[in-house]
């Protein structure tokens, strides 16, 4: 456990808690790897060899640093304060995903595991797990809900492109949730020699501190690069919030300077006061999912209520905990943009920017473009750009009713 | 004396093992399931595990999750399980009752709240697939207060460390799973299950089931040489599906004639004798 006094940054506790969130609410079967896991990651924490070959990999394979690039024209167009974008979209593969899969299966390899399996919603975290295991020889299956299957089908042929074999799921929602489950379940069933590489801040503990740590790379170097860009913090960071892992990384580096405000940006769907969104932290309830106590949604006799949003990526009735305990500390605040403010928002950066921004990361540039009205000129803003929207474009088609 | 070790005490006595069903509340409606809860002792069950459907049985292969999904569609509630159990207990002071599910629905209800409603209708245990020892305090602790036994699991993933924390604060029984993997989806590996039963006995008198598994006459009467319980899921829940469109008599007709059969074999096992 890190054991810096006065800071947000310190957790989670030894049992894995943010203040009363996390947790590792599993079944028996899967404890001993949850505490084989967190041992082997606590091991290779203090390994210099596992970060060497981890930088080495961001390095020369991810293509890190990743750009802090200054939006001159979307600054421009709103009028305010100067907006950065974090480029996450420019890493091979087109996400941040890859950051956590490659410390994971490093992890895995270090634990002798010789399979691996993963869930994934919009199939960016599927697409650079089967890129990770492609690169370390590991035979790889995904878990996609069928639903996702038809809205991300570039992903899923990507996928499999990359020899991983990608089960559809057909239960419950058919999305991310349900995905999760029939991951859980071959977990459960194949203990001895695989290793589920969870794609966000989500799960039994150590994954959401695992993950985060993976993911803290984003924003120590924007952390950097705006000092040198600025010589001082950003007034304001923005990422998208669907587990919440793009996030994490951004805003871990900055917890503790309280003169940057945060902002977390969820999927408010159709909107929060419609039945279709998957705004967990703003219309949910603290419950137990997926092996941690956090925002969910559900309803008053804790049955999961089916999250909704046109991105995949954010299509997730839970969040990760530490999300959950910022939002309660009042450290971060989380807000929430609709479909069609997302829509908007991807239109306006690829024609403003030339960039095209995954659906999940429009969701962060609509919450700036609301924001910036009310900041001074002077501020500076840093989003992070989680993804690129190749794979959206025909969902996003579909959308403005054109057929590709 | 609790209803749970009253039953093991006299099964130990009869020299046999417990038939332990299990049905999912709401299967496939209230009225139907139970009728089927109502019948399940008179069909051989010693002691009745009694599904709390959730959205995400995220340790329960296909039979058990689509027995949940039909509970759910039904309108099951936590409410209309609680009132199923003490209109079942109106009629069977004898038979324990131990409710069988994932903590959502209990956390959503308040743990504190869910031990006093659950001891007030008439439960004896609770089985939680997603509280580990870890994390059950916060409800084993006011379960126990209320008479509950919180029953733990002991799995093939198990080691000496934990069998030994597990053991030190589980009461009722214990639930050894007999596959690493969901319910209903391997058959139980009896070799192993022997060698699990040395290790639980060589430190605890806490009777302990097996499930996780088993379908079969011949796999019921052979857990039943070793264990202390034997629990059917998946097979009874697959006549609930397998019957649905011949109508709700047949499905529960169905479901006690399997019961019957499998508590006849887990009867006959031993012929008497204690377990090896």
């Amino acid at each position: 456990m890190n054991q810096i006094p006065n800071s947000l940054r310190a957790g989670p506790d030894a049992t894995g808690h943010f203040g009363a969130y996390g947790g590792r609410f599993v079944a028996e079967t899967l404890m001993p790897l949850i505490l084989a896991l967190e041992e082997a990651y606590e091991a290779a924490k203090k390994d210099p060899a596992f970060h060497a070959e981890l930088q080495g990999l961001l390095t020369h394979y991810v293509g890190r640093e990743s750009p802090l690039y200054f939006a001159e024209r979307l600054t421009a167009h709103l009028g305010g304060p100067k907006i950065y974008l974090k480029r996450e979209d420019l890493n091979h593969t087109g996400a941040h995903k890859i950051n956590n899969c490659l410390g994971q299966i490093l992890l895995a390899r270090r634990m002798g595991k010789t399979r691996i399996i993963a869930e994934t919603g919009a199939g960016q975290h599927g697409v650079a797990t089967a890129t990770v295991a492609a690169r370390f020889g590991l035979p790889c299956t995904i878990y996609m809900g069928d639903v996702d299957m038809e809205r991300q089908k570039p992903n899923v042929f990507r996928m499999r492109l990359l020899g991983a074999e990608v089960k559809g799921v057909s239960s419950g929602s058919r999305t991310l949730k349900d995905a999760t489950n029939e991951a859980l379940r071959d977990w459960v069933a194949n203990v001895h020699d695989t290793f589920y590489i969870i794609g966000s801040v989500v799960g039994p503990h150590p994954y959401p501190a695992m993950v985060r740590d993976f993911q803290t790379v984003i924003g120590n170097e924007t952390r950097v690069q705006m000092m040198d860009r600025e010589k001082r913090l950003p007034d304001l960071i923005v990422a998208c919030v669907g587990g919440g892992s793009n996030a994490a990384g951004m805003f871990h580096p900055f917890v503790d300077d309280t003169d940057v405000e945060i902002h977390g940006v969820e999927a408010a769907g159709d909107g929060v006061d419609t039945p279709r969104h998957a705004a967990t932290l703003s219309k949910g309830s603290p419950g137990v999912l997926h092996g941690a106590r956090s925002y969910l949604l559900q309803d008053s006799d804790g049955q999961i209520i089916e999250a909704h949003s046109i991105s995949a990526g954010l299509d997730y009735p839970g969040v990760g905990p530490e999300h959950s305990w910022l939002k309660d500390i009042g450290r971060v605040k989380y807000f929430s943009v609709t479909d069609k403010e997302a829509l908007d928002a991807f239109m306006l950066l690829s024609k403003l920017e030339g960039i095209i921004p995954a659906l999940e990361s429009a969701h962060a540039i609509a919450h700036v473009c609301k924001v910036a009205g009310q900041m001074k000129k002077e501020d500076i803003i840093a989003v992070c750009l989680s993804g690129r929207g190749d794979k959206d474009i025909f969902s996003v088609a579909e959308k403005l009713g054109e057929k590709l | 004396m609790s209803r749970l070790s009253d039953t093991f005490a006299r099964l130990k006595k009869e020299g046999r093992a417990a038939f332990v069903p299990f049905i999912t509340a709401g299967d496939p409606d209230m009225e139907t399931s139970f009728a089927i809860l109502a019948k399940l002792p008179a069909a051989g069950a010693d002691i009745i595990e009694l599904g709390m459907p959730f959205t995400d049985p995220m340790a329960d292969g296909p039979a058990v999750q689509a027995s949940s999904v039909r509970a759910l569609k039904s309108g099951a509630t936590m409410a209309k399980v609680l009132k199923m159990v003490e209109k079942f207990r109106k009629t069977d002071k004898t038979t324990p009752i131990v409710l069988m599910g994932y903590y959502n629905p209990i956390h959503a209800h308040g743990t504190a709240r869910f031990a006093k409603d659950v001891a007030a209708a008439g439960v004896d245990g609770l089985i939680v697939v997603d509280l580990p020892v870890e994390e059950d305090e916060v409800l084993r602790i006011p379960a126990r207060a209320q008479g509950v036994d919180l029953i733990r699991f002991v799995t093939p993933t198990t080691d000496d460390a934990r069998l030994k924390r597990i053991v030190a604060d589980a009461s009722g029984y214990l639930y050894y799973v007999s596959v690493a993997g969901v319910t209903g989806t391997k058959a139980v590996p009896e070799d192993e299950v022997r060698a699990a039963m040395a290790r639980v006995r060589a430190i605890t008198d806490l009777p302990c089931t097996v499930g996780f598994g088993i379908r079969t006459q011949e796999q019921a009467a052979a857990i039943a040489l070793l264990a202390d319980g034997v629990v059917v899921g998946s097979a009874i829940v697959g006549q609930v599906a397998a019957n649905l469109n011949a109508g709700k008599d047949k499905v529960i007709a169905e479901v006690l004639e399997l019961s019957r059969t499998l508590a006849g074999s887990t009867h006959a096992a031993r012929h008497g004798k204690v377990p090896a």
